[in-house]
C-alpha cells in the first residue's frame, strides 16, 4: 500500500513539474497584463535546446540554462509584439506555438543528420536520493527539477505578494495607467515578466528532455504547454494555485498509470481520458470566481484611457 | 500619394505585406542553414502548380482548414477563443463515420445524413463548452483543451470496438460508398474510366486524387457565416457581445444564450469539417490517433491570417493547405527540412499580429501630406515633419489601429 502511495506521489511530481515551470511563467506574464498562450512553443524549443546542449557539452545544468535562454528569446518576440506594437496577444501566441516546435525540429534535423530525434543525453540531471535508491525511496526519488520548481514557486509567491517589485507587477496588470502615473515603467515590467515566463517555460521543456527522458523527439512536448495554460486559469492566476493545478493534472496521470496496471479491466483509452474529465468535473463542482488580472491581454498605450 | 495611403490603410495590404515578409524571413533562415532559398521557393511553387493533381490535393487539404478557420473566426467575433475546434473536428469525423457504417441509404440521403451527423456531433461538443462557460463560468480555453484530449481518446476507444474496428487496419470500417462525396466513385474503378483518364491526362490527374465536392460546402459555409455576422440581428448581437459584454447585456442582449449559440455554430462548423473529411477522403474512415492532426488547431492560424473574416478564411485556408502540401516538395527536391513551412506559416501569423504598424505608417504619411499641402497654401505655418506634429500623427494612428 505504502509502495503504491509513494509511487503515485513520485509519478504525480514527475508529470506535474514540466507543466509547473511553464504555468508559473504563465502566471507571471499574465499578472503583468500580457496573456501568454505560446508556452507550448517555448517549452518545445527549450526541450530541444536543453537536450542538444546536454548532449554536446555533457553538462545537463548548462542545458537547463540554455533551454531557459531559448525560451526567453522566443518570449522576447512575444513581448515586442505585445508591448511595443500593441499586437493581438492571442494571435502572437498562436504564432509562437507554430514557430517554436518548427524551429526545434528544423535545427534538430540540422544538428543530428536529418533525424527528428536527438541523440540520448549521457548525463541526466541528478536525482534527489542519488541514482541507486530502491524501494519506497526509489519511488520518491524525484529529479532535482521537481525541487527547483517548488522552490521557484515559493520565491515567486513571496516576490509577487510581499515585495515592492511584486506590487508593481500586479499594479501593471490591474491598472497600467495608474501604475504609470506613479512612475512605474509599464513597458519594462511587462518585458521582464514576459521574458521570464519564456525562460521558465523553456526550463520546463528541459525538465522533460534532461530528466524524464534523455532525448528530444517530436512528442517530447505534446500538449504540456496547453495544459500549463489551463493550469494558469485553473489556479486563478496565483503562483501556488497554478502549482496545485499542475499537481492535480499530474495526480490524474499517475492514477492512469497505476490503474492501467491491469488490476481493473478498463480500456486504456478510457483511463487516459480521466485527467481531463476530472479537471472539468472539479471546475463544475467548485464553481468559483476566477478573475483574470484586469488589464490581462490589453495593450497599454500611454495617454489613452 | 493619396492612393498609396488609401491602399496601405486597407486591412488586406497589411496581410499581404505580412505574407511577403514571412517568405523573406523563411528565406533568411534557409540560407542561414545552408540552402538556396530561391531553389526552395522554386520547389514550393512547383509543388503547388506543377501538376493539376497538386492543385486538387491542395484543395482537398484546405477544405477542413477553411471550415475550422471559419469556426474559430466566428467564435472570436464574440470574444470566444475556440481552441477546442480540434476536438470538435475529431468528434464530427467520428459521428460521420459511425452513421456511414451503420446506415445504408441512397446517395442523395446518405451524404446529407453523414455530413449532418458530423455537424450535429461537433455542434453538441462545442455547445457543451459554451454551456459550461455560461452556466459554470468555466473558461472556454480550459474546457476546450480538456475536450480536445477527451475527444482524441474517445475516438481511439470507439474505433477499437469489435463491431467498428476493421481488421488489419489501424482504423474503423469505411462508410457506405453511397456517402462518398468523391467525384464518380463507382465509375472511377471501371475500365472506361481508366481509358478516359489516359486520354485526358489533366482531368485524369485530378480524378485520381481525393478531389471531392467538400470544397463547395466550405465556401458556402464561409459565405453563409459572413452573411449571418454582418447582415442579421443575431450577428449584430454576437459582435456587440464581443465588443463590449457589459454594454451588450445592458442593452438587453442575453449574453449567456449567445455564448451557447455561438459555440453550437462554431462546433457545428468544425464538426462538418470532420464529416467532410470522412465523406471525401480515402480511406473514408477514422484512424487511430497518436497525436492531434492539427486540423482544428491550424484553424486558429487560418482564422488569424484572415483577420477574422469568414470569407478571408477561404483564401488563408488555401494558402495554408498549399504551403503544407507543397512543403513536402521542398524536402524531397532540395533536402531542406519541411518544418521550414511551419516556420514560414508561424512567421506570417506573427507578422499578421503586427500588421497594424502599416496603418500607423499610413496615418503618418497622410499627416505629413496634409501638413505639406497646408504649407503650400500658408507658407507661414511650420515646415512639414516637425516633431510635435509627427507625434500627434502617431497617436492618431495608434488609436485608429485598435
Amino acid at each position: 500500500m505504502l509502495n503504491t502511495i509513494t509511487l503515485v506521489i513520485g509519478i504525480t511530481l514527475m508529470y506535474a513539474t514540466p507543466m509547473a515551470f511553464a504555468a508559473l511563467g504563465g502566471v507571471i506574464s499574465e499578472l503583468s497584463g500580457v496573456t501568454n498562450i505560446g508556452m507550448e512553443g517555448m517549452m518545445t524549443i527549450g526541450a530541444f535546446v536543453g537536450a542538444a546542449t546536454g548532449y554536446f557539452t555533457g553538462n545537463p545544468w548548462l542545458g537547463v540554462l540554455c533551454a531557459g535562454i531559448s525560451g526567453g528569446v522566443l518570449a522576447l518576440f512575444h513581448a515586442i509584439a505585445a508591448v511595443e506594437f500593441h499586437a493581438d496577444q492571442t494571435v502572437s501566441g498562436v504564432a509562437l506555438n507554430l514557430i517554436g516546435p518548427a524551429l526545434a525540429l528544423f535545427f534538430c534535423r540540422q544538428a543530428f543528420d536529418g533525424s527528428a530525434v536527438t541523440q540520448p543525453v549521457e548525463n541526466k540531471l541528478p536525482k534527489l536520493f542519488g541514482s541507486n535508491a530502491t524501494g519506497i525511496l526509489g519511488n520518491l526519488n524525484v529529479d532535482m527539477m521537481v525541487i527547483i520548481a517548488i522552490i521557484l514557486v515559493a520565491i515567486a509567491w513571496f516576490v509577487i505578494y510581499h515585495t515592492r517589485w511584486g506590487l508593481r507587477i500586479r499594479a501593471v496588470g490591474e491598472n497600467p495607467a495608474a501604475a504609470d502615473t506613479l512612475g512605474v515603467n509599464v513597458k519594462l515590467v511587462r518585458y521582464v515578466c514576459v521574458i521570464l515566463s519564456g525562460f521558465l517555460a523553456g526550463m520546463g521543456g528541459a525538465a522533460v528532455t534532461l530528466s524524464i527522458v534523455a532525448q528530444f523527439s517530436q512528442t517530447s512536448i505534446a500538449g504540456q504547454g496547453y495544459m500549463a495554460l489551463a493550469a494558469v486559469i485553473f489556479g486563478r492566476w496565483l503562483p501556488h494555485g497554478s502549482y496545485w493545478a499542475c499537481l492535480l493534472f499530474g495526480f490524474a496521470q499517475a492514477l492512469t498509470v497505476v490503474l492501467g496496471g491491469g488490476a481493473i479491466a478498463v480500456p486504456t483509452q478510457i483511463i487516459a481520458m480521466l485527467p481531463y474529465i476530472m479537471t472539468i468535473l472539479i471546475l463544475v463542482l467548485f464553481v468559483g470566481k476566477s478573475r483574470a488580472p484586469k488589464a490581462d491581454g490589453v495593450p497599454y498605450i500611454k495617454g489613452r484611457r | 500619394m493619396t492612393r498609396v495611403i488609401n491602399t496601405l490603410k486597407k486591412p488586406v495590404t497589411g496581410t499581404l505585406i505580412a505574407i511577403l515578409m514571412g517568405f523573406i524571413v523563411a528565406g533568411f533562415i534557409l540560407s542561414f542553414a545552408g540552402y538556396n532559398p530561391f531553389d526552395a521557393f522554386h520547389a514550393l511553387i512547383t509543388g503547388i502548380i506543377g501538376r493539376p493533381k497538386y492543385l486538387a490535393n491542395i484543395i482537398v487539404k484546405a477544405t477542413p482548414l477553411i471550415l475550422t478557420g471559419v469556426s474559430v473566426a466566428f467564435a472570436y467575433k464574440m470574444g470566444l477563443f475556440n481552441i477546442g475546434a480540434e476536438g470538435q473536428y475529431i468528434i464530427g469525423a467520428l459521428a460521420a463515420n459511425l452513421v456511414g457504417i451503420f446506415v445504408h441509404l441512397p446517395l442523395l440521403i446518405e451524404i446529407p445524413l453523414v455530413l449532418l451527423a458530423g455537424m450535429a456531433a461537433g455542434a453538441l461538443y462545442g455547445g457543451l463548452v459554451g454551456w459550461l462557460k455560461a452556466r459554470f463560468k468555466i473558461h472556454e480555453v480550459i474546457s476546450g483543451i480538456m475536450f480536445n484530449w477527451i475527444a482524441l481518446y474517445f475516438s481511439n476507444w470507439v474505433i477499437n470496438l469489435d463491431i467498428i474496428h476493421k481488421a488489419n487496419t489501424s482504423g474503423a470500417y469505411p462508410i457506405d460508398q453511397a456517402g462518398w462525396t468523391t467525384l464518380f466513385p463507382n465509375w472511377k474503378s471501371t475500365e472506361a474510366a481508366a481509358h478516359f483518364m489516359t486520354e485526358h491526362p489533366y482531368l485524369g490527374d485530378i480524378l485520381r486524387t481525393d478531389f471531392n465536392v467538400g470544397f463547395i460546402f466550405a465556401i458556402v459555409c464561409a459565405i453563409l457565416i459572413s452573411y449571418v455576422l454582418y447582415r442579421t440581428t443575431k450577428g449584430y448581437q454576437l459582435r456587440a457581445v464581443g465588443d463590449n459584454t457589459d454594454a451588450a447585456e445592458f442593452a438587453g442582449i442575453d449574453v449567456k444564450k449567445n455564448i451557447v449559440q455561438t459555440m453550437l455554430i462554431a462546433g457545428g462548423l468544425a464538426g462538418l469539417a470532420g464529416g467532410l473529411s470522412i465523406a471525401g477522403n480515402a480511406p473514408h474512415a477514422v484512424m487511430q490517433l497518436a497525436a492531434f492532426e492539427g486540423n482544428g488547431l491550424n484553424g486558429l492560424s487560418v482564422a488569424f491570417i484572415a483577420d477574422g473574416s469568414p470569407i478571408g478564411c477561404i483564401f488563408s485556408g488555401l494558402l495554408f493547405g498549399g504551403l503544407l502540401y507543397a512543403g513536402q516538395s521542398i524536402q524531397y527536391m532540395i533536402g531542406a527540412p519541411s518544418e521550414i513551412i511551419n516556420i514560414l506559416i508561424g512567421t506570417i501569423v506573427f507578422l499578421v499580429a503586427l500588421k497594424d504598424i502599416v496603418v500607423v505608417f499610413a496615418n503618418r504619411l497622410e499627416a505629413k501630406q496634409i501638413l505639406k499641402n497646408k504649407h503650400k497654401d500658408h507658407p507661414d505655418t511650420p515646415a512639414p515633419g516637425a516633431p510635435a506634429d509627427l507625434n500627434a500623427a502617431g497617436m492618431k494612428g495608434e488609436t485608429g489601429a485598435c
